[in-house]
C-alpha cells in the first residue's frame, strides 16, 4: 500500500500504477456530478445522434475537463459571498453505485481516468477501469468539513437552476484531495472481497440460531 | 424574528454540526480497535477528525443533511400549528446559514425548493404528554443510510426467519449486509418489531433517540440488542466498508403490538454521522442536550 500525489489531468501510466489499497492525495480541477448529472450526460451526448445545440458549449467544456479528468460524487453545501462567489461549506462523497448504469459509459466517453465516491461501484465499472485505464477513488463517507478544506475554489458551476444546489456540476479546484484506491485498472476491488467475505459470515451467522 | 424561532435554528446548528457525545466516544474506541495503518482505522481518524473541524467552524459534519425530522412532545394547550410555522422558519433560515443543506425535491418537478420547505417536508411527530415542559427532539436523516433503511415480514423464508426473536435477529443481519457499500458504516440501527407499516419506520427512528449505553428496560430487548451487536460486527464489513472490527456501533429495539396476521420488523438505518439534538423549554427557558 504506497502513497502518490497525483495531478489532474492524470495520464493512463499514472493510474495502470496505482493497486487497491493506495493513498493518494488529488490535485487540480475537477467537476462534481451525480444521478441528474449522469442522466444529463447519458442524454444528451452519449445514447444520441447529435447534441442538441443548446447543449454544445457545456459540451465542449466537460470534454475538455473530463479527458484525464475525474468525476466527484458529490452533492456539496455551498455558500455564495457578498462578492457573488461560491465557496464549499460541506462536502462529503455520495453513494456510487446509484451511477452504475452510467459510469462506464460515461468513463469511456470522455476518456476520464476515474471516478470519486463512495461504497464502490458495480462489475461495468470495474471493467470500464480495467479497460479504459481508470480507477475508482473512495473518499470518506460523510467527512465533509474536512473534504471541503481540500476545495481551494469553485471554478464554475453548471445547470444550478435546472439541477439545483446538490445535484449541480460545481468545477472545482482541489488541493491534496485525499482518497483511497478501492477499485483498480487490474480488476482488483476491495468492496468485492469484503462483501465475498461478509456473505459467509451472514450464513454462518443465520445458521448459528 | 420571535425567540423560539430562533431557539430551533440553533437546534438545528447544534444536530447539523456536531455529534452526540456518546457518538464520538464509541467512534473514538472504534478506532484505537482496528489494527494502526488500516484503511479502517484511517477511515475512522478522518471522520473524528472532521467532526472535530465541523463543530470548531459550525459547518455541517455531512453535507447531506438528511431529512429534518422533528418529534415534538408538548402539554396541554399548546398550538402545534404556531410550532410548526415557527420551526419551518428555523428551518428555512439554517438552510440560508448553510447549516442544511437545501433537500426538498419536489417529486413531480424534480424541482429543489431551496429552503428544506415543501409537502410535509421537514417531518413532523406531534404528541401530547403529561409534562408541563415542551421538547422538541431532532433526527437528521442522510439520504445514503435513509435508502437502505428495510422493512421485513415475518415469516421470512430466505432466511428461514419465523416469527419470533430469533427471526428477527436473522433479518437485522441480513439488513445490515445488504447496507454495505450505501449507507456509510459503522451504523446504529433503530428497530421497531410490530406496527403498521408507516409507524413501523416512525417508531424504528424513534429508537434512534436512545443513549448508545442504556439499556432496555425489556430483558429477552436488552438481550437481542447485545447478540445483534456482536453478531453484526462479525460480518467485518467494518468502517466505510473497507473491512474491520466496527460495521455497527448499537442496537436499538423497541417492541409495539402488532396484528395477529402482521409481524413487521422496520430497521432505521444510521450512518456514523448519527446526527440527533434535543432541547426542552419551561417556563421561557430553552435548555439543549
Amino acid at each position: 500500500m504506497a502513497t502518490y500525489e497525483l495531478q489532474i489531468p492524470i495520464s493512463e501510466q499514472e493510474i495502470r500504477a496505482l493497486h487497491v489499497g493506495d493513498t493518494v492525495y488529488l490535485s487540480g480541477v475537477m467537476t462534481t456530478g451525480r444521478d441528474a448529472a449522469h442522466k444529463y450526460l447519458i442524454d444528451n451526448f452519449i445514447c444520441t445522434d447529435s447534441v442538441p445545440e443548446s447543449e454544445q458549449p457545456l459540451y465542449e467544456e466537460l470534454q475538455q475537463l473530463l479527458d484525464g479528468g475525474l468525476i466527484y460524487h458529490c452533492g456539496p453545501v455551498v455558500r455564495q459571498d457578498e462578492e457573488g462567489k461560491w465557496h464549499f461549506v460541506a462536502a462529503g462523497p455520495t453513494t456510487s453505485i446509484r451511477e452504475e448504469p452510467y459510469e462506464a459509459d460515461v468513463i469511456a466517453h470522455f476518456g476520464m481516468r476515474g471516478v470519486i465516491g463512495k461504497g464502490g461501484m458495480g462489475p461495468g465499472t470495474l471493467q470500464a477501469c480495467q479497460e479504459q485505464g481508470a480507477v475508482y477513488f473512495h473518499a470518506v463517507g460523510g467527512a465533509a468539513s474536512l473534504i471541503a478544506n481540500s476545495v481551494k475554489e469553485v471554478v464554475a458551476v453548471r445547470k444550478k437552476e435546472e439541477f439545483g444546489v446538490p445535484e449541480a456540476f460545481w468545477i472545482i479546484r482541489v488541493e491534496r484531495f485525499p482518497v483511497v484506491v478501492t477499485m483498480d485498472s487490474h480488476g482488483q476491488s476491495i468492496h468485492d472481497e469484503v462483501e465475498a467475505a461478509s456473505k459467509e459470515a451472514l450464513a454462518r451467522l443465520v445458521a448459528e440460531g | 424574528m420571535d425567540k423560539m424561532t430562533k431557539a430551533f435554528i440553533e437546534l438545528v446548528r447544534r444536530a447539523a454540526t456536531d455529534l452526540p457525545a456518546d457518538v464520538e466516544a464509541v467512534l473514538q474506541a472504534a478506532q484505537a480497535r482496528e489494527e494502526p495503518g488500516s484503511a479502517a482505522a484511517g477511515a475512522l481518524g478522518t471522520i473524528l477528525e472532521n467532526v472535530a473541524l465541523a463543530r470548531a467552524n459550525s459547518t455541517p459534519v455531512c453535507q447531506d443533511t438528511g431529512t429534518p425530522i422533528f418529534y415534538v412532545y408538548h402539554s396541554l394547550g399548546t398550538s402545534t400549528r404556531e410550532l410548526r410555522a415557527q420551526i419551518e422558519a428555523a428551518v428555512a433560515e439554517a438552510t440560508a446559514r448553510a447549516y442544511l443543506r437545501p433537500n426538498a425535491v419536489d417529486s413531480l418537478s424534480g424541482r429543489n425548493s431551496g429552503n428544506n420547505l415543501g409537502v410535509e417536508y421537514p417531518t413532523f411527530h406531534f404528541e401530547e404528554w403529561e409534562e408541563n415542559y415542551l421538547q422538541v427532539k431532532l433526527l437528521l436523516k442522510g439520504g445514503g443510510s435513509e435508502n437502505v433503511g428495510i422493512q421485513y415480514k415475518l415469516p421470512h423464508s430466505p432466511l428461514k426467519a419465523g416469527r419470533d426473536l430469533e427471526g428477527v435477529r436473522k433479518v437485522v443481519l441480513d439488513a445490515v449486509y445488504q447496507a454495505q457499500g450505501k449507507g456509510c458504516a459503522p451504523s446504529v440501527l433503530g428497530i421497531a418489531l410490530g406496527s403498521d407499516r408507516g409507524y413501523g419506520y416512525v417508531h424504528a427512528k424513534e429508537q434512534l433517540f436512545r443513549p448508545l449505553k442504556d439499556v432496555n428496560p425489556a430483558p429477552e430487548l436488552a438481550e437481542l440488542e447485545d447478540r445483534l451487536l456482536r453478531d453484526c460486527n462479525e460480518l467485518g464489513i467494518g468502517p466505510m466498508g473497507f473491512g474491520g472490527q466496527t460495521t455497527v456501533f448499537g442496537v436499538k429495539i423497541g417492541a409495539y403490538h402488532r396484528l395477529p396476521a402482521c409481524y413487521f420488523v422496520s430497521v432505521a438505518y444510521n450512518c456514523w454521522a448519527c446526527r440527533r439534538a434535543q432541547m426542552t423549554v419551561q417556563d421561557e427557558k430553552v435548555e439543549y442536550s
